[in-house]
Formats: structure tokens, C-alpha cells, sequence
């Protein structure tokens, strides 16, 4: 017997998951001490896809950083745009036109649902459900078709303006939307009955990384998985931004605060942005989409060929951006993950002096290895999937 | 926020705050370094403040500044006040050092590792003050304004 324990290996094992790793979507890498297959002890190591977003910001002009905001969480890109144009507007104390904000509404929504597909679609692929993940890979293409037709890009939309937005809807674009919603319905139940009540995934996603609603605070948590721990949080209800205060939807709240509450609130969430969107459609009013203001909208074409006054905003606003006063401001928006926050710093020229985001994904990531010790090494999938950890938006 | 709460923290803290302005609704108040933890426990358990939440943590380079070139700038959210608070504390180049508040919220120690990473801010009594978007190697700090921006140093050299 004696024998027998020497020869058996028992002491720790140590791994490296990732940086490219196929259970992990995202590049991360996970350093793991293992007693068999428990967790002992977790690294995150972060900072792969690290591009220096704000120092780029620094150099550039205000309306410049827009195709750069798109590159944080490229699943819902126009959350980032309307985060961004939203804390400059408020930098420059402006209010946007209304037909403007029931756009920026319509089209954030989308983002929303497009981003809760991705990430749903992901995490079952990843528990093996190949199914359910082309259902919603399918049901993101309807969406992102549909924002194709408004700003001519899938991913990196670049949509927003200060001030305005790049175009108006294209014409026809509520019967677009009137003959997505049905099929989109249709994706939404299968994969809510392949997955639901799904007895494996059921069982890789109920108890593992639950987190206490104490502990979720302390880490920073917002979005979806703040709320799946059962506190009512977002900033849509809590500070309305746009015209949220006047649309009918309500938050869905977890329990628990394991994967499964993640996921049920994510699945609502769902519902719950069409239900806004059609809302949106319904109420909004026809008028201009840009705000009258030639030195911080660019005006139109037409006018700067022909009025002198125009030309002349349209050269200082190209050539020396827009220009806010000195002061800083610090602006939160609800996106897909939680709260995207930016906060601008303003020496009075053209180009911020400091342009930070708040990644809501930044302070979950960092929270995982406490989610994941004690635990199985295959839970380590699931609970990272819900907190949809997102490359570009941690690393920036 | 409402100027009550301002005058509260005031009173208590009288001498330490520097400053405290409010521009575009935004509340905030500049404090001294050296009663950082003391105060933030006092605004996170007092119940009219109750600020729960570190929405953030980040650093700004004032590189003309002469006495504080660096601000360390903290966000907070109240979530049963629905509040938002400000909070700034100026550092200077030559003591650039500041408590570590990673004991009082667990997400200050990644948004700390950041600051150290990106701007060079050591925070004392942090548990594990290395870097965390850049790699080991890298010299500098390169959010500092006196940082180039088309410097380059790769962790491996162009091939060929």
C-alpha cells in the first residue's frame, strides 16, 4: 500500500488555458493549479488584444474616436457609439433632436439583442449545443442585416455623430423590421427549447459561478450578471438616458446568481428589447436628425456647397474638431454587458486630453478566478461564456 | 447628489478637501492623499452617503501642472441614493504613490494594476502591483503625456 502512494502522483498540476484556446472564445489566458480536476488556484491574464485606445483618443479629434469606440465590444458597436456621442453631447451640453434619440434607441436595442445572441449562441457552443448556436447565429444575421440597411455595416458601424447620426432610417425600414420580428420569434423559442430545459445544460450551467450579491458589489458587477443576483440595477430605469423614461419594459431579475440566472436574464432581456424597439417605431416623430449647430454637426452637403457660413463650420470642424469647453464629465450608459462608462477630460481644443472608457467586462473578468476556485475545471466554461468577457472592450 | 451631502463630507473632513465643484451635474470633490481610506470608508458605510459601488478607477497626466501632475480620479455610485460622486486626489511626480483601496472594494485591484500599468502610480498595500494590459518587459508608462505616441517596442522584433 505504502508503495502504492509513492508511486501515485498527487501533488498539484499546473496548466495554461489559452492564450487561444478552443473552449474559450476570446483571447485570455488562464494559468490553473489543479487537484485532479478542482481548481486550486486561477490567473487571469489579460491585455492580448491591447491597442492603446485611449492614447489613440488622445491624438485624434473628437469626432474621430467614433471608429475606434467601435472596436470595443464589436458585438454591440453602436452601444459604444452612442455611449461616447452621449458624454461629449453632455460635455458640450447639447441635446439632440428627438426623431435622433428614438433612432439612437431603435438602433441600440438592436445592438443589445444582437450582442445577448452572440454571447447565448457562444456559451452553447462551447457546452457542445451546436444547434442552438447556428439558431442564433442566424437570428444575429436578421439583425445585423437590418443594421447593414441603416449604416451600411454589420460590425464596426460607426453610426453615431456628436450632434446627430451619420443618415436617417433608410425608407421602408419599420416593414423591415415587421417582417424580421416573426422570424426572429420563431429562432428565439427554438433555442429557448433546445436550451431551457435542457437537462446537460441544465447541469453545466445551475450552481456553478454564482456570486453573492455583497461579493458582486464589491467586484464591480453590473448588466446581466448583477442582475441575475437579484439587484435592480439599469441605468435605462435608474438615470434615463434618451427616451427610455417613456417606454414600457421591464428588468428581469435573477435569484441566484449562478450561470443559469445569467442566462435566463439575458434570454429576457431579449424579449424585452424587441418589445422597446416596437415601441420606439411606433412613437417616433418625423423631423430633422441632426441638431442645428454647424460648428458641432457637420452640416449637410448640399449646404456646405452653397452657403458660405457652412463651408466655412464645415473646414474648422474637419480640419479642428469639435471644440467643448474645459471640463470633465463622467457618462454611463446601459450596454449589453453592464456599464459603459466614459469618462472625457477637456482642455478646450479639439482633441480630448483624456478619453477613458469604463469596460463593464474589465472588472467581471478580474472577478473570475474567485467564480471558478473550489470548482470544477469544466465550469470554468460556462462562467466565463455568462460574463462575456469581450477582448476588445477588456484590453482596449 | 445633493449640496447637503457635499457640506457633510466637509464638515467631517474638514482641511483635507481641496476642492469641490459641480460641472454638468457631475458632483466633485478633490481630497488630500493622506486621508484617502479613512474617507472612502467613511462615504462607502455611512448611510446617507452609501456609496457601495467603484464604478471606476482611473488616473489623468496634468503634464504642465507644477506641484500635482497626476490626478487619480475615483467613481462612485450610490445605489439606493441613485448618486453618482467624483473624487479626485492630485499626486505629484515626485511621490508617485498612493494607498491602495483594493482592501475596501475587490475591483479596485485590477482598475489599480491598470493605472501602475499605464501611468506609473504605485499604490501601496496592494496585493499584486505588476502590470496587466502590457507585458513584463515594457519600458515606460505609456498613458504619461511625455510618452511618444508612434513609439513602438514589440515583444518580438519584425521578421526577416
Amino acid at each position: 500500500m505504502s508503495d502504492l502512494k509513492e508511486n501515485l502522483h498527487t501533488d498539484h498540476m499546473v496548466l495554461n488555458m489559452g492564450p487561444s484556446h478552443p473552449a474559450t472564445h476570446g483571447t485570455v489566458k488562464f494559468l490553473l493549479t489543479l487537484d485532479g480536476e478542482t481548481v486550486v488556484d486561477m490567473t487571469v491574464e489579460v491585455g492580448y488584444l491591447h491597442r492603446g485606445f485611449e492614447k489613440m483618443c488622445e491624438s485624434v479629434s473628437y469626432s474621430n474616436v467614433f471608429p475606434y469606440t467601435d472596436r470595443l465590444n464589436y458585438c454591440s458597436a453602436i452601444m459604444n457609439n452612442i455611449g461616447y456621442a452621449l458624454a461629449v453631447e453632455k460635455l458640450c451640453d447639447l441635446e439632440v433632436t428627438e426623431r435622433c434619440k428614438y433612432i439612437r434607441v431603435v438602433t441600440n436595442e438592436l445592438a443589445r439583442i444582437s450582442d445577448h445572441y452572440t454571447n447565448i449562441a457562444a456559451a452553447a457552443l462551447e457546452l457542445g449545443a451546436l444547434t442552438a448556436f447556428i439558431y442564433f447565429v442566424e437570428a444575429r444575421e436578421l439583425v445585423w442585416d437590418l443594421l447593414e440597411k441603416v449604416c451600411g455595416a454589420r460590425l464596426t458601424s460607426n453610426y453615431i455623430r456628436v450632434g446627430g447620426l451619420m443618415c436617417d432610417l433608410p425608407s421602408g425600414f419599420n416593414d423591415d423590421l415587421e417582417a424580421t420580428y416573426p422570424k426572429l420569434d420563431k429562432l428565439f423559442d427554438d433555442v429557448d427549447k433546445l436550451l431551457t430545459k435542457n437537462r446537460i445544460f441544465l447541469d453545466r450551467m445551475r450552481d456553478t459561478g454564482a456570486i453573492s450579491k455583497e461579493e458582486a458589489i464589491s467586484w464591480g458587477f453590473t448588466g446581466p450578471c448583477l442582475r441575475a443576483c437579484g439587484i435592480d440595477y439599469d441605468i435605462r430605469k435608474k438615470q434615463p438616458y434618451l427616451v427610455y423614461d417613456r417606454l414600457d419594459f421591464d428588468i428581469p431579475l435573477g435569484t441566484t446568481g449562478d450561470n443559469f440566472d445569467r442566462y435566463l436574464v439575458r434570454m429576457e432581456e431579449i424579449k424585452q428589447s424587441l418589445k422597446i424597439i416596437k415601441q420606439a417605431m411606433k412613437d417616433m416623430p418625423e423631423g430633422p436628425i441632426n441638431i442645428d449647430n454647424p460648428y458641432l454637426r457637420i452640416p449637410s452637403k448640399q449646404d456646405v456647397y452653397s452657403q458660405m457660413e457652412e463651408m466655412i463650420a464645415h473646414f474648422k470642424v474637419v480640419i479642428d474638431g469639435v471644440k467643448p469647453p474645459v471640463g470633465e464629465v463622467y457618462y454611463a450608459t446601459e450596454a449589453a454587458n453592464g456599464e459603459l462608462g466614459f469618462y472625457i477630460v477637456s482642455d478646450g481644443s479639439g482633441k480630448p486630453w483624456k478619453c477613458r472608457v469604463r469596460p463593464p467586462c474589465f472588472t467581471m473578468t478580474g472577478a473570475l478566478p474567485e467564480l471558478c476556485k473550489g470548482g470544477m475545471l469544466a465550469d470554468i466554461v460556462p462562467t466565463f461564456d455568462m460574463l462575456n468577457m469581450i477582448g476588445g472592450e477588456c484590453d482596449r | 447628489m445633493d449640496s447637503d451631502q457635499i457640506d457633510k463630507i466637509n464638515s467631517k473632513y474638514k482641511g483635507a478637501i481641496l476642492d469641490s465643484h459641480d460641472f454638468r451635474g457631475d458632483q466633485t470633490i478633490t481630497v488630500q492623499k493622506n486621508v484617502l481610506i479613512e474617507l472612502f470608508k467613511f462615504l462607502r458605510d455611512d448611510p446617507e452617503l452609501n456609496f457601495k459601488f467603484l464604478m471606476d478607477l482611473t488616473a489623468v497626466d496634468y503634464l504642465n501642472r507644477k506641484d500635482s501632475r497626476f490626478e487619480v480620479v475615483y467613481h462612485f455610485y450610490s445605489l439606493q441614493h441613485n448618486d453618482r460622486l467624483r473624487v479626485k486626489v492630485p499626486i505629484s511626480e515626485d511621490d508617485c504613490t498612493i494607498d491602495s483601496v483594493s482592501s475596501l472594494w475587490k475591483t479596485a485591484n485590477w482598475y489599480e494594476r491598470e493605472v501602475w500599468d499605464l501611468y506609473g502610480i504605485k499604490f501601496n498595500g496592494h496585493p499584486d502591483m505588476r502590470r496587466i494590459l502590457l507585458y513584463e518587459e515594457f519600458k515606460g508608462h505609456p498613458l504619461r503625456k511625455d510618452y511618444p505616441i508612434n513609439k513602438r517596442q514589440p515583444l518580438i522584433g519584425p521578421l526577416n
